[in-house]
């Protein structure tokens, strides 16, 4: 084992609009050759900020101190050149989005081969020569035709297996990879994570994983870092932190965490509730949907696109249905047909009594006022212009149940405080908020009518685990407050498991599995459902090798 | 109060600003408020009316050169060249609104709704754009200086032929930007929010795009400025301006002065010459400096290259943290 990089006392401060704000302060690490090192923590922790500075890939605005040894040299107050040197050829970088980290222009094969020519006299053929047999080794099929594709002609998890070929070309030793399963879904997560796994066993580079996701941490760490408000709050081995975690934030990181197979109990008891005040299924649903087809047009002489394709199911009031799928599969394009915003163009879906099929936005508009929508970015869904009362006041005013943003106020406030929200956030604009409070103002803002149906399209995505778990436990409580039914739209099956009574898996625009929580997650039947729940990773290393092992049969019979 | 001020549009930039940048925004801040402010001041200012040719001593001359009772001497028509300039100012910062207020109102409508409804109606309103886009503005501000004024030249019809044919060429700019803008916002989760809460297209239209679609106005505005000043001395230059009688005007004053330039005479060209030149470059650099303040990429912020201080605050997002979230979305805003 020998030393590839040694970070001492680290600290970056970045120069900004509201004065200086240090994002690293005083992190010392280091890893091995052959090694996984994790840094995890939220948003904002400083995780990316001091993966980057090994690269030297910080704006202008950003001041580095302390040092950073890689082989032997400082990286930090390297010239230009010699920074150049290094990168590709010591370490590399693996990025989050391989569909921005991979130039559209030109074919994959060439992007490989510019970082070979880069750093060394080779010839066209020896350089695509080298390219193929790189693609080859990290899983892409017939990589002598695939090396001459274009970027858009992979997959999004092909495409990150191009990139980190990129990375490994070259073979540096240590791979910095920054959320480099974040975008990708999940049961492609899991093949992604197999293949870094070979590359520190097979290749022998030492990898430092940024990410955010416990599961994953478990699944390839050596060690652990938690990073918390640009400081190291805690350095262990993988069995370490998850069995015996010490700072009170890893604890609470941990805990937040979303575990499969907690919702039967939750469900059980709403059930129950619901049998005790009265309220049973035998009410007319709120959603019914029979052979539901939605298609997206295509473009002249191609035929369109079928994002949905003959489903049935229905919602019965005050019931939880959570629609799980990856993207593409079409689960929020049946969220947006029921709350008017996408034209339903075959079978039947039936809202509130209204059939969807060719309704027109004038006798549905009133019905709009029965029906809630959370949307699954925060940072977006407010009016940056209005104030988070004017925002919550907005449907008030709009169904004529006040007059202006003033006199809605006192219902406003009441709203915001059902969501725990303080009363004087209501003069607050929205970027003065956090995410997961501008989420909670949204939950209030769709609750203002008081609606028989919510519908919530991943509401809880964009958010780190932390507040993640508080804005689910919110809708929790908000449901048994208000009692009203929800369609609950993810791609996490632990979260859907959290909140839902029923759950429907969706998968390329087929409804391929529907039944309670227990029924779904407990003894699935589908093979696809089987595999997501398979790639699922958990936060518990020693759970994770056997699930791993798992995965390994499931995808062997497929 | 305070933050009243702050929040001003140029008083924000100025406070943002560092280097280069700030000196540019401070030089064309100061150079525009100079010439409103001489403008404005007019009657005031100049020695003279500016179709003045003699007073109480008899008539002034022409071609007078600068000194005694005329500080920058007199035209070859005799009239005071200090007072022709002062007194250009006020026909330029006429031409600059009413260009500027006839295509601003037209284009953003016209934006925002092509925009926001789309269909056929887009389609054509971006036909026609691009036809107008190609019209030269010259070309076009002749013939409307000839329509309007019938031949006869006065001060409203020379102002109102800069100002027309300007219209119309920037209101394909105004109504460009708009719709772009519109385009990205219809895409926005908070117009979707709106949709489905209910609202009428017109209340989202105005209450939550056309806000939140203005953001680059103040660049088109300061382009459109320059170009109405340039347009209006370019037809006072050709000849089809206004008589120095109904106003003074600086294009007019420079080609009287071709034939002096030749012979020695200066001071007659060079200081209308001078009036165009620096309110175009004050107006130009508010724009491009806005343009630069108002892109986080592009504005430059003083480095941190003292050691932090034990002040700053740590926290980068205020949302990172579950312990402290509002209190760092306190001091966010004790920040701001």
């Amino acid at each position: 084992m020998s030393r590839v990089v040694d970070i001492e006392n680290l600290e970056v401060t970045f120069a900004t609009d509201g004065g200086n704000v240090v994002a690293v302060d005083d992190v010392t690490l280091s890893v091995d050759s052959g090694e996984v090192l994790a840094i995890v923590g939220e948003s904002g922790s400083g995780k990316t900020v001091t993966a980057k500075t090994i690269l030297g890939l910080l704006p202008e605005t950003a001041t580095t101190r302390g040092a950073i040894v890689l082989n032997g040299t400082d990286v930090i107050g390297l010239s230009p050149e010699k920074l150049r040197a290094i990168r590709g050829v010591d370490v590399a970088m693996v990025f989050q989005e391989p569909s921005t980290a991979l130039n559209p222009v030109f074919t994959v094969g060439w992007q490989i081969a510019e970082g070979l020519r880069a750093h060394g006299r080779l010839s066209r053929g020896a350089a695509r020569a080298k390219a193929i047999d790189i693609l080859g080794r990290v899983g892409i099929p017939e990589p002598e035709k695939r090396v001459d594709y274009y970027p858009h002609q992979f997959s999004g998890g092909q495409k990150q297996r191009v990139v980190i070929a990129m990375a490994l070309v070259l073979e540096p030793e240590l791979i910095v990879a920054d959320e480099p399963t974040t975008a990708l879904d999940v049961t492609v997560q899991a093949e992604i994570l197999d293949l870094l796994r070979r590359c520190r066993d097979e290749f022998g580079a030492a990898i430092i994983l940024i990410t955010h996701n416990m599961g994953v941490v478990a699944d390839l760490a050596d060690r652990v870092a938690v990073m918390f408000d640009g400081k190291v709050v805690e350095e262990a081995t993988a069995e370490a932190l998850f069995s015996k975690p010490q700072h009170p934030y890893t604890q609470r990181l941990l805990a937040a965490v979303p575990r499969i197979g907690t919702g039967g109990a939750r469900a059980a008891a709403r059930v129950a509730d619901r049998v005790a005040s009265g309220t049973t299924n035998t009410a007319a649903p709120v959603v019914v949907a029979r052979d539901l087809v939605i298609e997206y047009p295509g473009r002249f002489g191609r035929s369109g696109f079928r994002a949905v394709d003959s489903v049935n199911f229905s919602i019965s009031p005050g019931e939880v249905l959570g629609l799980v799928g990856e993207s593409g599969s079409g689960k929020t394009t049946i969220g947006r047909a029921i709350g008017g915003l996408t034209k339903i163009t075959g079978g039947s879906l039936r809202v509130l009594g209204h059939e969807m099929l060719g309704i027109r936005e004038r006798s549905f508009k009133p019905v709009r006022s029965d029906i809630g929508f959370v949307f699954q970015d925060p940072a977006s869904s407010f009016n940056p212009l209005l104030t988070i009362a004017e925002c919550v006041a907005e449907p008030l005013i709009v169904h004529g149940r006040a007059r202006d943003a003033a006199s809605a106020r006192p219902r406003a406030d009441e709203l915001l405080e059902a969501v725990q929200l303080p009363r004087a956030y209501g003069d607050r604009y929205p970027h003065e908020l956090s995410g997961g409070q501008r989420q909670r103002a949204s939950l209030a803002r769709s609750l203002a009518l008081e609606p028989s149906l919510l519908i919530a399209d991943e509401p809880t995505s964009a958010l780190d685990v932390s507040v993640q778990a508080r804005v689910l436990e919110l809708f929790a409580e908000l449901q048994k407050q208000f009692g009203f039914a929800a369609l609950f739209i993810s791609h996490d099956l632990a979260v859907v498991d959290m909140l839902s009574d029923r759950i429907a898996v969706l998968w390329q625009g087929r409804l391929v599995e529907e039944g309670t929580g227990d029924e779904v997650l407990g003894a699935p039947k589908h093979p696809y459902t089987q595999r997501l729940l398979a790639s699922l990773p958990v936060p518990d290393p020693v759970e994770q090798a056997q699930r791993r092992e798992q995965l390994r049969l499931l995808r062997q019979n497929d | 109060m305070n933050n009243f001020w702050r929040r001003l549009p140029i008083v924000r930039q100025l406070r943002q600003s560092v280097g280069l940048q700030r000196g540019m925004l401070i030089a064309g801040v100061t150079i525009t408020g100079f010439f409103i402010l001489v403008a404005v001041l007019a009657p005031l200012l100049a020695p003279y009316g500016f179709s003045q040719l003699k007073d109480a001593d008899g008539t002034f001359g022409a071609q007078v050169p600068p000194g005694g009772k005329h500080l920058l001497g007199t035209t070859v028509g005799g009239y005071d060249v200090l007072s022709r300039v002062i007194w250009g100012s006020q026909t330029a910062l006429e031409v600059i609104v009413v260009a500027v207020l006839l295509s601003i109102f037209v284009g953003v409508i016209l934006g925002l709704v092509s925009g926001y409804i789309g269909g056929w109606l887009d389609r054509t309103l971006v036909v026609i754009a691009d036809a107008v886009y190609a019209f030269p503005t010259l070309l076009l501000a002749i013939v409307a200086a000839i329509a309007i004024s019938g031949g006869q030249s006065s001060l409203w019809g020379g102002v109102f032929a800069a100002a027309i044919s300007i219209t119309v060429v920037y209101i394909p700019q105004y109504f460009r930007v708009i719709r772009a803008e519109t385009l990205r916002i219809k895409q926005e989760a908070y117009v979707e929010s709106a949709k489905v809460i209910g609202s009428s297209t017109g209340r989202i239209m105005f209450r939550h795009v056309l806000r939140n679609a203005t953001r680059t106005i103040p660049l088109i505005f300061t382009l459109n400025s320059s170009d109405a000043v340039l347009t209006l001395a370019g037809l006072g230059f050709l000849g089809f301006g206004i008589e120095p009688t109904a106003a003074a005007e600086w294009g007019y004053d420079l080609n009287r002065s071709i034939s002096d330039v030749t012979s020695g005479i200066w001071w007659t060209s060079v200081f209308p010459g001078v009036a165009i030149v620096l309110v175009v470059l004050g107006i130009t650099l508010v724009g491009e400096s806005l343009n630069d303040l108002a892109d986080p990429r592009l504005r430059t912020r003083r480095r941190a290259d003292v050691l932090p201080s034990p002040t700053a605050v740590t926290s980068v997002a205020p949302g990172g943290s579950p312990l402290d979230a509002d209190l760092a979305v306190d001091a966010l805003e004790g920040r701001a």
